[in-house]
């Protein structure tokens, strides 16, 4: 594991250790490790089954683990678990409104539970129906909303009373690319007013788009955890991608480069585009320096260049070399394919 | 979007005020999924209309004089079969994400299923209504009076949420609401129908007899009859609240428990 991840002790919103949940003979949660820091927002990465959401369960205090130990805002998620709930939220994978109820009485009935006056909850469920733009949707039953809205009247109810912690298990699965980016902002509001959020996604552009942190998490552990671009360096390289105004000089570029950096290039699909990795032992302004000076020797060589990009690998390519797959097809030499 | 922190924190509901607001849970969905009522009306109306006139003139030598037996025996009838719902509901219930969320929250954790279990005291209520009901419009008359149909009908309802226990840990156990409610029918045709609803038990084998005469259901029967025909004894409604706290003290901490566990 290449962790960075700093331990500043006493102020962790989770901190787990060995963290280990058996169904059967699965190992959904085979040793998982994770220092959340406060005020952030953390991912946890993985495909599905990788034990996200059991670990949430976990540090939601609905599932005690088989082995390890978690503490969630300093407290021990098994022999504390009411001072747990008492700080925290989850929205669940799956919409965790009750689906007969109206938007307006979900929030109702969780106020109520939570602690507030008859009074004062239904005037935090109109606050929060505003808030979300769901007061249209006050009196229609949570089933017959669109899922968009249900995730929001979800996010609702779980800052009904703001909590320190909020666990959001996959929260914009199966939403379309609109409501996606207004729930991302909404999450983006919560963690300004000082709640700490943990977010499972196996969407890496969410990941890329609200977490300060990401841990990678497959088979049940931790793969990798780091800042994106402490995740996104580890995995290598900075890539370089150059489309020629002529794709008859492809040939002669490519060679261009190969011989004066030493640095392998890739025939794209498109034919006009190069692709190159910068190692990563090079600092970032060596990388600047290089793809500068390869500007300047195409352009000498009477090579024109219509687009070109310098920049860190994706967030899919990283995942994906860390999972043990390939990002795409590798180049491979033909004596390798028998 | 400034409006949507809120620091202050309540004191999280007690045990009995998450209870009502759980109960409130119910009777809403009950308000908005009305259909789910179809069986708390069917059961009950079906159960007093087709065995009055079925079996009234062979056991009884008239419908009439079979009504004033068999009434109070539908009423219990009605009831004790829609009991197995609470255990049907709970299961349904677990299975969408909304109970995580309860169980993630700061009060008290069997309040979801106590609260269930108050508002299935409406449906109770709802069918016991409809049998004394239809039982007086076909000419049934109570001689023990409005106390002793009121006193009855509360030794009912008791006797029902105790049982629901039984079904809340069903519920629990089983992967389907459809297992739970195919469960609960088999336990209860022979446990309900093994009994002095219809028939005296003297008139049964003596194996089947003596089984009748300890069926809890043949206690019920017995008190409602003596309580609604004013010639109840103490003994009678003793059995009856024996039986309860015995389900009770039985299945209210296995249900717990095994929601703890969920």
């Amino acid at each position: 594991m290449m962790a960075t991840t700093p331990r500043i002790i006493g102020d962790l919103a989770v901190e787990t250790d060995g963290l280990v949940k058996t169904f059967g003979t699965t190992r959904a949660v085979d040793g998982v490790d994770l220092a959340v820091p406060r005020g952030s927002v953390y991912g946890v990465l993985g495909p599905n089954g990788a034990g996200k959401t059991t670990t949430i369960r976990i540090l939601a205090t609905l599932l005690r683990p088989d082995a390890g130990t978690a503490r969630v805002l300093g407290h021990d998620v098994v022999r504390e678990a009411a001072a747990v709930r008492r700080r925290v939220s989850l929205t669940g994978q799956f919409a965790s409104v009750d689906e007969d109820l109206t938007a307006g009485e979900n929030l109702m009935l969780l106020a109520r539970l939570l602690g507030h006056s008859r009074r004062r909850a239904r005037q935090r469920a109109d606050e929060l129906l505003m808030a979300f733009g769901l007061t249209g949707a006050a009196r229609r039953q949570a089933a017959q909303l669109s899922g968009g809205m249900r995730r929001k009247l979800d996010l609702a109810a779980s800052i009904i009373v703001t909590p320190d912690l909020l666990f959001l298990d996959e929260p914009t699965t199966g939403l379309d690319p609109r409501s996606r980016s207004h729930l991302w902002q909404i999450v983006r509001d919560i963690v300004a007013g000082g709640t700490t959020v943990l977010l499972t996604t196996q969407y890496l552009d969410e990941a890329d788009h609200l977490a300060d942190r990401i841990a990678v998490i497959d088979h049940g552990r931790v793969i990798a955890a780091g800042t994106r671009s402490e995740l996104k360096t580890s995995v290598g390289s900075a890539g370089l991608r150059i489309r020629l105004l002529d794709r008859a000089q492809r040939d002669r570029a490519r060679d261009l480069i190969t011989s004066s950096h030493g640095i392998t290039v890739h025939d794209e699909p498109d034919p006009a585009v190069l692709s190159a990795r910068i190692p990563a032992q090079q600092h970032a302004e060596a990388a600047g320096e290089l793809a500068a000076h390869t500007l300047g020797q195409l352009a000498a060589s009477g090579i024109g260049v219509s687009d070109f990009a310098l920049g860190q690998p994706s967030l899919d390519e990283v995942f994906l070399a860390l999972t043990g797959s390939q990002p795409r097809p590798a180049p491979v030499d033909a004596g390798a394919i028998a | 979007m400034t409006a949507i922190a809120q620091r202050q924190r309540p004191a999280p509901a007690s045990p009995v005020a998450a209870s009502v607001a759980f109960a409130w849970r119910s009777l809403l969905k009950i308000k908005h999924v009305p259909e789910q009522l179809g069986d708390v009306i069917g059961i009950p109306l079906l159960f007093t209309l087709l065995f009055t006139y079925l079996f009234g003139g062979a056991l009884a030598g008239s419908t009439h004089g079979y009504l004033q037996f068999l009434l109070p025996g539908t009423l219990v009838l009605a009831v004790v079969f829609i009991t197995v719902y609470s255990g049907v509901t709970l299961n349904k219930d677990l299975a969408t994400g909304v109970f995580d969320r309860f169980r993630s929250l700061p009060v008290w954790r069997p309040a979801p299923i106590v609260g269930a279990l108050i508002g299935d005291l409406g449906r109770y209520l709802l069918a016991a209504g409809l049998v004394i009901g239809l039982g007086y419009a076909m000419g049934y008359r109570a001689h023990g009076g409005a106390a002793g149909v009121l006193a009855a009908l509360a030794l009912v309802l008791l006797f029902a949420s105790a049982l629901s226990w039984a079904w809340t840990a069903l519920g629990l156990v089983l992967r389907t609401p459809n297992a739970v409610m195919s469960i609960g029918f088999v336990i209860l045709f022979p446990v309900t129908f093994m009994s002095n609803v219809f028939v005296d038990p003297r008139t049964m084998p003596g194996w089947l007899h003596r089984l009748a005469g300890a069926n809890p259901v043949s206690h019920l029967v017995t008190a409602t009859r003596g309580l609604m025909a004013g010639t109840v004894t103490t003994a009678q409604v003793l059995w009856v609240l024996a039986a309860a706290a015995l389900l009770i003290a039985i299945f209210a901490p296995l249900t717990v428990l095994l929601y703890r566990r969920k």
